[in-house]
């Protein structure tokens, strides 16, 4: 078990490096740079501007400069935000982003589980048609409608809840942007459970359990779950991807403070410092995300940590 | 009084195509520590009659009939009052070890929960008493390999291992369907053996449903076979091999191949008996 | 003795059908599927809705008065006016909101058929070049994939949006890009069982070089998933499209799409509702029987993926 996990993350080292040096060559070989724009500066300003972000180095060693700095937490400056570097704009609002993120991606989680077991067991009964209308909902409105067409309702029209803001942490205005984002995780989660529990629960072992005359809820707690998580803890590592980029629009639809909305400025800005630092830390969140998946579809599957 | 008693039983499937007669109307009792095998070539019926008495037909299969068990009725019983019988009474393997075992549990888990389930000992004792029925039925080293996964267990062990957890509650009557259809031919010489010294040793009753005659002689005293989900002819062992009745059944024993005499065609089961049937 | 003359009604029944030769007919995969697949009422439906929605989106432009990006200066931010010719209204601009959801819906539909072309190709060759070659080869193709699935593609997709203009080619083979991973596994599973038949043995044997072999027995021999998944990633095609659009990073102006459409008319759509609704319907229903669609014909063609 320790090798199975030492040898994971080794792996994802390389990895992380891999896609680290992928973004920044294909940033800066681009045609383009954040002093293309519509102002035409003097050329003694851009001369300065670029040697302060050290843009006239040759290539390589701006890019070992890069990484060099990088392992230091330092992002490099924001090209278009003038007084932050990007490490100080992440430091804003990423702990924000992360706390959505998590929240709607464990409450999804659990919600979808719950779901695709129960309309598992009761297979073509009412209990599993109605929950497979509500995932197809889920998983079909896209988040941006989604979280318009919450807003609208839920916010503006019934005025249960707040439509956007964040007050600085009342739980009220993260009811909307938390559901826009668990709905399609919750979705994609209970159709994945719903259809791995279904084929484990037609299979010989199954049987044999209850040919052993142990209770429904034994079998389904000690037999079923093991092999009816898998195919889902595999999808987790992707779930979670999803959900980070969900919470960008969601941020800026809800008018909430995370890096959602200095993302797509940055995008628009060719702000390239904003937006790789922006992809490198998701990059290594998720990268340890799917680590801790991996780990834990060893601990569920015997036949994994043997080899 | 007979330990089971099968009367009329019929099990149907509802499937797109319309309704699937598996069984159509068998009938057999078996006495206290009797044995029994039922022979037939696959889709005859013979596994599903098996499955119907213990409740583990699938969704869409239907059982009706009678099968009566030590005086009560157990057909078609809700599953609570099913689970009573389940293991304690009546104990089932199945053909194919490796998938009737869970793979993601160790086999220690898979057989103290049955004793645990059904006779409420702690899991301790369990283990022990698991450990003697692993060295009943010959696997080595029974301490140790009792905490491992299936996959770590070759196929013949793996059938053992099905074997003792089918018996750790010394269950009446147990039903073995083709348990060694699986296995190699060498194995399966000892998985029949094996099972022939537990009946001794421990009295169960066993119906050994199988499509194999060879494994038949010498190991059941009643013999059924089934065809279409019908029974052909259901006789003692010795007469049936020494003279069998059937069509049908004679197709069969002319069909084993045999070592010692050359033949230049191996004969099949030809189907003119039911032509025969018409005309007569 | 049980079981002889008169009880076996089925049995005499059998030998006279095969005496008469009335044997059942044997059918074929296809009508199997077919079959299946027409039982599937869901899935009628939806190919009823999807077909109208392409009639919608590609014919209905013809029967209109305004084009999408016909100004009508007296007639702005208007609500629907069947006496003016604008069914669905009009947005901010004095456009006609009927003519472009139509236009935006052509849109939508043409990237997703090209970008899935892209990603379908991609998927195929990788993923039958990896299962055939198997191996180191197989092996580190595969953790590519793994190592993709997981990281947030559309990121890298914005990026390179960023950087090379909201360039229409680039916007189908971008998105074309971020599918085909699952088409890939699908593609490289099937292989691994498909090359151990015989018929690729004995294209083998009569010296078939590998590649021929890879793209006139295997890809053929792929059909059936490959459709499925296909037509699986449509609609996640058209989300990711509408996702970027509505981002303001898809299609440019005056063109539009449903994502784009959606990202005008949210904002406004307390007071302009018919700018929301009728982009938002058309894009909720093209997803949801696509979806259907794709569900159906896994069910048809993999019985026992229920």
């Amino acid at each position: 078990m320790f090798g199975y996990v030492s040898r994971r993350v080794l792996s994802a080292i390389p990895i992380a490096l891999i896609a680290v040096t992928a973004c920044f060559f294909i940033l800066r070989l681009a045609p383009g740079g954040p002093f293309d724009g519509e102002r035409a500066l003097p050329p003694a300003t851009l001369a300065n501007l670029r040697a302060h972000y050290n843009l006239d180095l040759p290539l390589i060693q701006q890019y070992l400069l890069y990484v060099w700095r990088l392992l230091h937490g330092d992002f490099g400056p924001s090209m278009v935000y003038n007084d932050f570097t990007v490490a100080q704009m992440l430091w804003i609002g990423l702990p924000f982003t992360l706390m959505l993120g998590f929240t709607a991606f464990v409450i999804g989680t659990i919600v979808g589980l719950v779901a695709g077991a129960l309309s598992a067991v009761n297979q073509n009964k009412w209990p599993d048609y109605v929950l497979v209308m509500l995932v197809m909902v889920g998983l079909v409105v896209p988040n941006f409608l989604m979280a318009a067409i919450l807003q609208l309702v839920f916010g503006v029209y019934l005025n249960w809840f707040p439509a956007g803001g964040w007050q600085n942490g009342s739980l009220a205005h993260l009811v909307l942007p938390v559901t826009v984002l668990v709905l399609p995780h919750a979705g994609r989660t209970a159709r994945l459970m719903r259809g791995s529990m279904i084929e484990v629960l037609g299979t010989n072992y199954i049987r044999t359990a209850k040919a052993k005359g142990l209770g429904q809820r034994l079998i389904l707690a000690r037999h079923a779950i093991k092999p009816a998580l898998l195919p889902v803890v595999s999808y987790l590592g992707p779930g979670l991807s999803y959900l980070l980029t969900g919470s960008l629009i969601v941020e800026q639809v809800f008018a909430l403070p995370g890096i959602g909305k200095y993302f797509i400025s940055a995008a628009l800005n060719r702000d390239y410092g904003l937006v790789l630092g922006t992809t490198i830390l998701y990059m290594v969140i998720i990268l340890a995300v799917n680590l801790l998946v991996d780990i834990l579809y060893a601990w569920l599957d015997p036949k994994v940590r043997y080899h | 009084m007979a330990l089971l008693e099968v009367k009329n039983l019929k099990v149907d499937f509802e499937t797109t195509d319309g309704v699937v007669h598996a069984v159509r109307d068998l009938s057999y009792s078996l006495e206290k520590g009797g044995t029994l095998a039922i022979v037939g070539e696959s889709g005859s019926g013979k596994t599903q009659g098996a499955f119907a008495l213990l409740g583990l037909l699938p969704r869409n299969g239907k059982a009706s009939g009678s099968v009566i068990f030590d005086g009560h009725e157990i057909l078609n019983l809700p599953t609570r009052q099913m689970n009573r019988y389940r293991a304690e009474r009546i104990g089932i393997i199945f053909q194919d070890p490796m998938t009737s075992l869970n793979p993601y549990l160790r086999i220690s888990r898979q057989m103290t929960e049955v004793l645990e389930h059904h006779r409420g000992m702690s899991h301790s004792a369990a283990l022990a008493e698991s450990v003697r029925f692993l060295d009943a039925v010959r696997i080595p080293d029974a301490a140790n390999r009792v905490r491992m996964y299936p996959h770590e267990f070759s196929g013949g062990m793996r059938q053992r291992v099905m074997i003792a957890m089918a018996l750790l509650c010394q269950p009446e009557l147990l039903i073995a369907d083709e348990p060694t259809t699986a296995l190699d031919v060498t194995v399966q010489a000892e998985i029949i053996d094996l099972l022939v010294d537990l009946q001794e040793d421990f009295g169960t009753a066993i119906i050994l449903i199988t499509h194999d005659l060879g494994i038949v002689a010498g190991t059941c005293e009643d013999t059924l076979v089934m065809f279409g989900g019908q029974v052909m002819e259901h006789r003692k062992t010795l007469d049936l091999f020494a003279n069998p009745q059937h069509p049908y059944t004679q197709g069969l024993m002319a069909a084993i191949p045999r070592l010692d005499k050359k033949v230049d065609r191996l004969s099949t089961v030809s189907y003119e008996f039911m032509v025969g049937e018409r005309q007569a | 003795m049980a079981g002889l003359t008169g009880k076996d009604a089925v049995l005499t029944e059998y030998a006279r059908k095969l005496e008469t030769l009335d044997a059942p007919k044997g059918r074929s995969l296809t009508q199997d599927a077919t079959r299946r697949m027409v039982r599937n009422k869901a899935a009628v439906v939806s190919i009823g809705v999807v077909l109208f929605i392409i009639l919608f989106a590609f014919l209905g432009p013809y029967f209109l008065p305004w084009t999408y990006d016909k100004i009508d200066w007296s007639g702005i931010r208007k609500p629907p006016n069947f006496e003016a010719g604008h069914f669905a209204g009009t947005d901010q601009n004095g456009r006609d909101m009927l003519a472009r959801i139509m236009q935006g819906t052509q849109m939508s539909l043409i990237v997703a058929m090209v970008a899935t072309m892209v990603s379908v190709v991609i998927g195929v060759v990788y993923g039958a070049v990896a299962g055939y070659f198997g191996g180191r080869v197989d092996a580190v193709m595969m953790r590519f994939v793994d190592i993709m699935y997981a990281l947030p593609y559309i990121l890298f997709v914005i990026i390179l949006v960023v950087i090379f203009g909201r360039n229409p080619v680039l916007l189908f083979v971008g998105i074309g890009c971020l599918e085909w991973l699952t088409m890939a596994r699908i593609v490289r599973g099937q292989t691994l069982s498909i090359k151990e038949r015989e018929f690729v043995e004995a294209a083998r044997a009569s010296g078939a070089s590998s590649w021929a072999i890879i793209f006139r027995h295997i890809v053929p021999n792929l059909s059936g998933p490959v459709v499925i998944y296909a037509t699986l990633t449509i609609p996640e095609i058209i989300l990711t499209e509408s996702f970027l659009s509505y981002l303001g990073l898809g299609v440019q102006e005056p063109q539009t799409s449903l994502g784009t459409l959606i990202s005008f008319g949210a904002p406004v759509a307390e007071t302009l509702p018919w700018m929301l609704i009728g982009p938002a319907v058309v894009l909720v229903s093209l997803l949801l029987c696509l979806t259907y669609i794709g569900d159906g014909l896994r069910d048809a063609l993999d019985p026992k993926d229920r």
